[in-house]
C-alpha cells in the first residue's frame, strides 16, 4: 500500500488574491503540481456587454486594485483601435506617465513589502523594516512617489478616474505636474541605492529556460505600445495574439490557463521577460544600474525578478521626470469620435506582465463582446512547470520547508490572482 | 498617529472575499502611517501583508469583498464568530460590488459566457453585501475606500469609540473644492447629489460626472434626480447604468434603477 502524506499550509500569502497549491509526490517523483485559484469568479466579460464603451475604463479598473491603470488603459487602447482613434502626442506621453506611476507603486509594494522579506526569512515587510528600517522606509517613499503620479494625473491612486477613450477628461496643469519632480528625484536616488542593496541578496540558483514574452517597441521601453516579442519565436502584432496564444479552462482554477497554441507550451511574462527583451531601451541611469548589477546573459532565474523590478522602477522614475520636464499644457484633453461598429484589441505591459484586451463594439457605442487575458493566467502554467523543477531536490525536507520554498518561487511572479478571476493551501500528497 | 491608551495591543485581522484587493491595498498605501500602525496592533491575519497567520479571536476585523460563493457564506459566519468588532470596507463588502451586476442577469448564461466548463465553478447567482449574512458593526464605503478614512475607522475602534465619517453628499465637497457644477453647466448625469462624500469630489474636479463609487449618501433620494436628468436629455438606459456601477445593489440605488427599468419594461433583479 502506498503511503500518502498530506500537507496543508493555509494561505498563499503576500500575493494579491487567493489560491492554493496541490502537489502529488510518489516516492521521489513529482507527479502533479496544481496551482489552484479559487478566487470567486466576477464575470467582467459578461457584464461588460451592453454597457456604453465610455463606461468600460471605470469598470475594467475594478478587475485589479493593484494594477487598475493596466486594465483601464488596455481596454481604452483596444477600443481606440476598434474606433480608429489616434491620440495626440501630449496624451500619449501622459499615458506613459500614468503607466510609470503604476509600475513604480506596484513594483515598490512587491519589492519591499512582499518579495524582499523572503530573502531574509521574514514573514512580512513590517518585520523586514525592523532589520532594515532605512531600506524599507525608502521603499515606501518610492511607492508613495508612484502613487502621487496616479493621484495628480488620475485623481486617485486606486481606480483613477481621468482616463477616457480618446485621451483624458482633463489635462493636468504644468504646476500640478511640477510638484511631482522633487519627490520623484528623491525616489530615483533611493531606488538606485535600493538596487545596490538588492544586488547583494542571495539568489537561489534556479535557471529554468523558457519562452519569455513581452511587448517590444522600436524606441521605448515598451509599456503601452508595440509588437509581442519572444526570445523563441518571431514577433507578432497584437491583432494576431489569439491566433498564437490559447486560453483554456482547467478544473482546478477559476483563472483560465494560457499556452502557445501551436506548440502547447507555457510561456513567461513579466519584468524578467521585459528586461531580457528590452534592455537596450532603458533610460540611462536604469541602463547603467542594469549593467552594474544584472547579468548580461538571458536571465531565467525567477528569483532575480526582484532585480528586474527595481531596474524598471528606476527606469519609470527617470522617464516620469523626463515626461514632466518636457510637458506643455494642451487645452485639448481628448479626441472627439463617433461610435461605429468594429473590433479592436491591444496589448500593454501591466506591472506583472503582458495583458491583452479585445472588444467588439456596436454602431451605437455599446460593448458587444470582450476578451480580457490578465498576466497571471498567462503565467499560471509556467508557474506549475517551474514548481515541477523546483521540487525534486527539496523532497527530503519537511513539509513546511517545502511549502515555504514553493511560496517563495510563486511570489517571484508577483501573481495577481484576483484579476484572474486567495489562501495558499499546499496539499502535498506523498505516496 | 494617536498612541493607544493601553499597553495591551489589539488583535487585528483583514479578510478578503470577492473583490479587486484595492481596499486592503488602501491600507498598504498609508505609506506614512503603515509602520506606526503595525507597531500598535497585533496583526493576526492579513494574507496580502504577512505570511504569519494566527487564529482568532480578533478585536477588530476588516472585511473586504462580497459574498458570491457557498463556501464564502460559511467563511464569513466563522469570521464573525471570531470577531469582536467587524468592519466592512469598500463597495464590494458594503453593497455587493461591481460583480453584483449578475443579480440582474441570467447567472448560468454568465457562467457560460466566461467559462467553457461552468460545472467546475462554485458561484452563487447573486453577489451580496456582508451585512446580508452577518451582523456588521460599521460599514466604510468607497470603491476604493479613502485610506485616511480607513485609518480613522481603525483608530476609532482601537480606542473603542464609533468612527465619525461624514455621510453628506459629494456636492458639498465639490463646492468646497471650488468646482463648477457639471450637472448644471454641462447637463451630465452626475450622481454627486446622491453619493456619499469621501472621494474628495474627484470626478467633477476632473471634469466628468460622478459615477457613485462611494454609494448613496445619507437620506439620498435619487428619484427626483433621475427624473430631472431623464427629462433633460439623458436616456433611461444611461441613467440606469449610472446607478448600476460599483454600488448597483445598494438599496437606494437599486430601487431607483429598478423603477427606471420597470418603466422601460425590463425585469427586476433576483
Amino acid at each position: 500500500m502506498s503511503k500518502t502524506r498530506k500537507i496543508t499550509v493555509n494561505a498563499l500569502t503576500r500575493v494579491e488574491g487567493e489560491g492554493s497549491l496541490h502537489v502529488r509526490v510518489d516516492g521521489d517523483v513529482v507527479e502533479d503540481v496544481r496551482l489552484n485559484i479559487y478566487e470567486p469568479p466576477r464575470f467582467f466579460e459578461a457584464f461588460l456587454r451592453d454597457r456604453s464603451i465610455e463606461e468600460v475604463p471605470d469598470i475594467t479598473a475594478r478587475i485589479c486594485g493593484i494594477c487598475p491603470v493596466a486594465y483601464q488603459m488596455t481596454s481604452v487602447h483596444a477600443m481606440e483601435s476598434a474606433l480608429g482613434i489616434a491620440v495626440t502626442p501630449e496624451v500619449r506621453q501622459l499615458r506613459r506617465l500614468l503607466y510609470c506611476g503604476e509600475w513604480i507603486e506596484s513594483h515598490a509594494l512587491h519589492i519591499f513589502m512582499l518579495n524582499a522579506p523572503d530573502f531574509f526569512d521574514c514573514d512580512s515587510g513590517i518585520e523586514l523594516a525592523k532589520m532594515f528600517p532605512d531600506h524599507v522606509q525608502a521603499g515606501l517613499q518610492i511607492k508613495q512617489a508612484g502613487n502621487s503620479i496616479l493621484e495628480i494625473l488620475g485623481g486617485r491612486a486606486i481606480h483613477p478616474v481621468n482616463v477616457r477613450i480618446g485621451g483624458f477628461h482633463r489635462m493636468p496643469s504644468c504646476s500640478e505636474l511640477n510638484t511631482l519632480l522633487s519627490p520623484l528625484q528623491s525616489a530615483l536616488d533611493a531606488a538606485v541605492k535600493a538596487a545596490d542593496w538588492i544586488e547583494q541578496f542571495e539568489f537561489p540558483t534556479l535557471e529554468i529556460a523558457c519562452e519569455l514574452v513581452a511587448v517590444r517597441h522600436p524606441e521605448e521601453y515598451a509599456m503601452n505600445e508595440g509588437v509581442i516579442a519572444s526570445n523563441r519565436y518571431p514577433s507578432i502584432h497584437a491583432a494576431e495574439y489569439e491566433r498564437h496564444f490559447l486560453e483554456d479552462q482547467v478544473a482546478h482554477s477559476t483563472a483560465l490557463h494560457s499556452s502557445r497554441r501551436e506548440h502547447d507550451t507555457p510561456y513567461f511574462v513579466g519584468p524578467l521577460a521585459r528586461l531580457t527583451l528590452n534592455r537596450n531601451r532603458l533610460f540611462p541611469t536604469a541602463r547603467s544600474v542594469a549593467d552594474r548589477t544584472y547579468p548580461i546573459a538571458e536571465v531565467h532565474n525567477r528569483f532575480r525578478s526582484i532585480q528586474a523590478r527595481i531596474i524598471e522602477v528606476i527606469h519609470s522614475l527617470e522617464e516620469a521626470i523626463a515626461i514632466i520636464r518636457a510637458y506643455q499644457f494642451s487645452a485639448n484633453p481628448s479626441m472627439p469620435y463617433q461610435p461605429k461598429s468594429g473590433w479592436g484589441c491591444a496589448v500593454t505591459e501591466a506591472p506583472r506582465g503582458l495583458i491583452y484586451h479585445a472588444y467588439e463594439i456596436t454602431d451605437d457605442g455599446l460593448v458587444k463582446a470582450s476578451k480580457i487575458v490578465p498576466p497571471t493566467s498567462q503565467n499560471q502554467r509556467q508557474i506549475e512547470t517551474d514548481l515541477h523543477n523546483l521540487l525534486p531536490p527539496l523532497l527530503q525536507d519537511d513539509d513546511q520547508t517545502i511549502a515555504m520554498q514553493c511560496e517563495k518561487l510563486i511570489r517571484c511572479y508577483d501573481p495577481c490572482i484576483s484579476c484572474s478571476t486567495h489562501f495558499l493551501t499546499l496539499n502535498l500528497d506523498r505516496r | 498617529m494617536n498612541a493607544l491608551p493601553t499597553a495591551q495591543k489589539k488583535r487585528m485581522a483583514v479578510f478578503k472575499f470577492a473583490s479587486c484587493d484595492g481596499c486592503q491595498l488602501s491600507l498598504l498605501n498609508c505609506e506614512d502611517e503603515l509602520l506606526a500602525l503595525a507597531d500598535q496592533v497585533e496583526i493576526l491575519h492579513f494574507l496580502e501583508l504577512t505570511s504569519r497567520v494566527q487564529p482568532g479571536p480578533f478585536d477588530l476585523t476588516l472585511v473586504e469583498g462580497s459574498i458570491s460563493t457557498n463556501k464564502d457564506i460559511e467563511r464569513i459566519r466563522e469570521i464573525r464568530r471570531q470577531s469582536r468588532v467587524l468592519v466592512t470596507i469598500g463597495a464590494c463588502a458594503t453593497s455587493g460590488g461591481i460583480q453584483s451586476l449578475r443579480n440582474w442577469a441570467d447567472h448560468d448564461e454568465y457562467l457560460q459566457c466566461v467559462y467553457a466548463r461552468p460545472e467546475y465553478i462554485d458561484s452563487l447567482a447573486t453577489s451580496t453585501a456582508i451585512s446580508q449574512h452577518v451582523k456588521v458593526d460599521f460599514e466604510l464605503r468607497g470603491c476604493p475606500v479613502n485610506n485616511q478614512q480607513l485609518l480613522q475607522v481603525i483608530i476609532a475602534f482601537l480606542h473603542e469609540r464609533r468612527p465619525s465619517i461624514p455621510s453628506h453628499s459629494v456636492c458639498l465637497d465639490c463646492k468646497r473644492r471650488g468646482v463648477v457644477c457639471i450637472a448644471i453647466t454641462q447637463g451630465k448625469p452626475c450622481l454627486g447629489p446622491v453619493t456619499q462624500s469621501g472621494c474628495g469630489a474627484i470626478c467633477p474636479a476632473y471634469d466628468r460626472a460622478c459615477y457613485g463609487c462611494f454609494g448613496p449618501a445619507a437620506q439620498a433620494n435619487p428619484r427626483p434626480l433621475s427624473q430631472h436628468y431623464t427629462s433633460h436629455g439623458v436616456t433611461k438606459r444611461e441613467m440606469i447604468h449610472q446607478l448600476r456601477n460599483m454600488n448597483a445593489a445598494s438599496e437606494v440605488f437599486q430601487i431607483e434603477s429598478d423603477r427606471l427599468e420597470t418603466k422601460t419594461g425590463s425585469k427586476p433583479p433576483k
